[in-house]
C-alpha cells in the first residue's frame, strides 16, 4: 500500500477523465487527514471526489437539523464514523452497561434510517474497531456488563440490522483492525493532541475500502476471476511432474493450495466468474480437475478453460470476448512476475495483483486487496457459471446452423414482460448497475428509486426476460418510461445484459412498447443516447430501430404497433 | 548521531512533507517563518520526523516545541 504522503501529493491530471462525486464526512473525530487521503486515493482510480467535513463531534446535530450545513447540500455518498474510543467515553459512564448496546444501537438506527429518508445518498457506516479494557480480563469476553462484549454485540446489531438494506454499506474497520493490527490501526498520541484517534498510516487501507465501496455504487467492481494453474493452483508443474506429483491436499504446501481452492470456490458459489488461463496441454491440464482427489475446483466451476501455448495476453482477450464484459471487472492470478507484467503492459485496465512468492501467503494477501466488492447477492449471481457454460453450448451450435435465422427459430426462444415489482426489483436495480454497454443513458436505479417508479403516476418500468431451449438467461432487459404529455412519452433508460445481444430482443422489445403505447393512447416516443466510455454499441441503436434523429435525441412516430423482425415469442402466463 | 547529522536529516523531512526541495531551515525557525507549516503539516512533520529517525515523541512534547532546535534537542534525548 502506498504511503499517505505519496497518496496526498496525487494530483489531477486534466488530461483524464474524472467521474465527479460529492461526498459528506460526519465523525466525532477530527476528519482532516481521512478526507485528503479519500481525495488523492480517488485520483488514481479516476475519481474526483471532493469532502464536505461536518464539524467536529456533531453528527446527530447536523443530521437532526434541517437548517443544517448537511442538510442543504447534495452528497451521494455519506460516510459516519464514530470512534470505539467516544463509544468508550458513553460506557465509562452509563449505568445501564448491560443494555449498552441495544441503546447504541437505537440511536445510530435513528440517524441512519433518517439520513437514508431524506435524502438519495447512499451511506458509509464505520463499524467499531476492538478495544477491551479487560476490566473483567478474559472473563470481560463473557461478561455482558463488560464494554467488550457491549461492542461486539454492538457491531453483531449493526450488521444485522444491515444485512438486507442496499443503501447502507458497512465500513468494516475491525477488519482492518485484524488485517494491520491496533497498534497501526490507532495512534493515541494524536487522539490526545489533535482529536483523532486513526494513525496516518491506517489512512490509506482505511480510504481504500471506502473507495472500493464507493465504485461499487458506481457500478465498478470485478466480476471475474482468471487464473493460472501451476503453482499458482497447486504446487509443482504439471507438465513435468504430472497429476501424482503436483502438491495438492492435506499435506505441507498442499493444503495452502487446498485453501486457496476452497476460498475460490466460495468467490464462485457467490457469483464470480472463474476462468483458467494456463500454458499447458488442454487434456493434461483438464485431467487434474476431472482425476484429481484433492482437487476442490472442479470443471463444471470453470466458465471458460483456456489452455494452450499461446501469449495470456491473446488467450485473455479471448476470455474477455466470450464473456462480454469489460477488462476493467476482471482479475488476473499468476505466480509468475513475468506474465503479470505482460498482462498489465498490455491491458492496462485488468487489476493484476502480485502474488507474494511464498503460495502459503496468498490467501492473507489477496483478504488484504479486497478485490471482490459487491453490494449485494442475488439468486443469479450462484447460476453465473452455468449461463456461461450453456453460453458455450449455444456457440457451439451455432456454428452447425450456416442460415443464422433458422438457428435462431431453433432456438425457441420466449420473453416474459412484467411492470416493475418488489419481486423484480432487486434484479432490475442490479441490472442497471452492471449493464454498460447496453445502456442508452446509463441512468442507475437503486432500489428505493424503482420503487418510488413502481408506485409513480408518471413513470413506468417495463422489465423482460428471457429462456430458450437450452435455459433461461432470467431477466435481461428493462425500459423505464416517463410520461410527457398524454400522447407522448420519454424513454429515460433502457439496459440490456450483453449476454443476449443479436438475439432480436431489442426487435421484439420495441415491438412490445409499440403495442402497449398504442393501447394507451402514445403517438409519440422520445429517447435519448447519452455516450459514455462503454456504451458505443448502441450509438446507433434508435436509428437502426427506426427512430428519427437529432443529435442524441431520437423520435418515433406511431401509427400502428410495430413488426420489427425477431423470432422471439411472448410468453402466455 | 550528532545534532548536525540529526539537523539534516530533519531538514529532508521539512523538504520532503512541504515539497521543496531546497527548502532551507534554521534552529530558530517555527511555524510562523515557513508559509506551509500549518497546524496540519505540523502533525505530518512530527510523525515523519519519528519514522526518519525512528524514535518516538511523548504525546506531551509535539505540541510544544518553540522552534525547530528545541525538536532536534529532544530527539537527542532519544538517541
Amino acid at each position: 500500500m502506498k504511503s499517505y504522503l505519496k497518496i496526498l501529493k496525487n494530483k489531477i491530471d486534466e488530461s483524464l477523465n474524472y467521474n465527479k462525486l460529492k461526498i459528506a464526512l460526519l465523525s466525532d473525530q477530527s476528519t482532516q487527514f481521512i478526507s485528503k487521503v479519500i481525495h488523492g486515493l480517488g485520483i488514481e482510480r479516476l475519481l474526483d471526489i471532493s469532502v464536505w467535513e461536518a464539524p467536529i463531534n456533531q453528527i446527530e446535530q447536523q443530521v437532526f437539523n434541517p437548517k443544517s450545513d448537511f442538510n442543504n447540500k447534495l452528497f451521494e455518498t455519506v460516510i459516519v464514523f464514530e470512534s470505539t474510543h467516544s463509544l468508550l467515553d458513553k460506557f465509562s459512564l452509563s449505568n445501564k452497561k448491560s443494555d449498552f448496546a441495544d441503546i447504541q444501537f437505537e440511536r445510530i438506527k435513528v440517524y441512519t434510517n433518517h439520513i437514508i429518508q431524506n435524502s438519495n445518498s447512499k451511506l458509509i457506516l464505520f463499524n467499531f474497531y476492538e478495544l477491551n479494557d479487560k476490566v473483567y480480563g478474559n472473563f470481560s469476553a463473557k461478561v455482558n456488563i463488560s464494554f467488550i462484549f457491549q461492542l461486539r454485540k454492538l457491531n453483531f446489531l449493526i450488521s444485522e440490522f444491515l444485512a438486507n438494506n442496499h443503501n447502507i454499506s458497512i465500513l468494516d474497520i475491525s477488519t482492518i483492525q485484524n488485517e494491520i493490527g491496533s497498534d497501526n490501526l490507532m495512534d493515541i498520541s494524536m487522539y490526545l493532541n489533535y482529536g483523532f484517534i486513526l494513525s496516518l498510516d491506517s489512512l490509506p487501507f482505511i480510504s481504500k475500502n471506502i473507495i472500493d465501496i464507493i465504485l461499487t455504487y458506481n457500478s465498478v467492481f470485478n466480476k471475474c476471476l482468471i487464473l493460472d494453474l501451476d503453482n499458482t493452483l497447486w504446487g509443482g508443474i504439471i507438465g513435468d511432474d504430472g497429476i501424482d506429483k503436483i502438491q495438492l491436499g492435506e499435506l505441507g504446501i498442499g493444503k495452502a493450495f487446498n485453501n486457496f481452492q476452497l476460498w475460490i470456490k466460495k468467490l464462485k458459489e457467490r457469483g464470480v466468474i472463474l476462468c483458467i488461463c494456463s500454458k499447458n496441454n488442454e487434456e493434461v491440464a483438464k485431467n487434474v480437475f476431472i482425476n484429481h482427489p484433492d482437487m476442490k475446483l472442479r470443471l463444471e466451476d470453470i466458465s471458460v478453460f483456456v489452455a494452450n501455448w499461446e501469449s495470456k495476453v491473446d488467450n485473455i482477450k479471448n476470455i474477455q470476448k466470450v464473456l462480454n464484459i469489460g477488462f476493467d471487472s476482471m482479475v488476473f492470478l499468476d505466480d509468475n512476475p513475468y506474465e503479470r507484467d505482460s498482462v498489465k503492459e498490455n491491458i492496462p485496465d485488468i487489476t493484476v495483483p502480485d502474488l507474494p512468492k511464498d503460495p502459503a501467503n496468498y490467501l492473507s494477501f489477496l483478504y488484504k486487496e479486497n478485490l471482490f466488492e459487491t453490494l449485494s447477492v442475488s439468486e443469479l449471481d450462484k447460476k453465473r457459471t452455468n449461463l456461461y457454460q450453456t453460453e458455450y453450448e449455444r456457440v457451439k451450435s451455432k456454428s452447425s446452423f450456416t442460415d443464422l435465422s433458422e438457428y435462431m427459430i431453433n432456438l425457441k426462444m420466449v420473453s416474459k414482460v412484467e411492470r416493475l415489482s418488489s419481486f423484480n426489483i432487486p434484479r432490475v436495480s442490479q441490472l442497471s448497475h452492471r449493464s454498460n454497454q447496453f445502456n442508452l443513458r446509463t441512468v442507475r436505479y437503486s432500489e428505493k428509486e424503482l420503487t418510488e417508479i413502481m408506485n409513480s403516476e408518471n413513470q413506468m418500468g417495463l422489465v423482460f426476460d428471457l429462456s430458450d431451449k437450452f435455459g433461461s438467461h432470467g431477466i435481461i432487459s428493462y425500459v423505464i418510461i416517463k410520461k410527457v404529455s398524454k400522447s407522448e412519452f420519454f424513454v429515460e433508460n433502457w439496459a440490456m445484459s450483453c449476454r443476449v445481444l443479436e438475439r432480436g430482443m431489442e426487435q421484439f422489445i420495441l415491438n412490445y412498447i409499440s403495442e402497449f403505447s398504442i393501447q394507451k393512447g402514445f403517438t409519440l416516443i422520445t429517447a435519448e443516447y447519452i455516450p459514455t466510455k462503454k456504451n458505443i454499441i448502441v450509438k446507433d441503436l434508435y436509428k437502426k430501430l427506426g427512430f428519427l434523429a437529432t443529435g442524441n435525441k431520437y423520435q418515433l412516430k406511431l401509427n400502428n404497433k410495430l413488426n420489427l423482425e425477431t423470432k422471439i415469442k411472448i410468453k402466455d402466463e | 548521531m550528532n545534532r548536525t547529522e540529526i539537523f539534516d536529516k530533519v531538514q529532508e523531512v521539512f523538504r520532503e512533507v512541504l515539497e521543496d526541495e531546497e527548502l532551507i531551515i534554521k534552529e530558530e525557525y517555527n511555524a510562523s517563518d515557513i508559509d506551509e507549516w500549518d497546524s496540519l503539516t505540523h502533525i505530518l512533520l512530527v510523525v515523519e520526523t519519528e519514522k526518519k529517525l525512528g524514535v518516538k515523541f511523548l504525546s506531551s512534547e509535539i505540541a510544544n516545541w518553540k522552534d525547530i532546535g528545541a525538536m532536534i534537542s529532544a530527539i537527542q534525548t532519544k538517541i
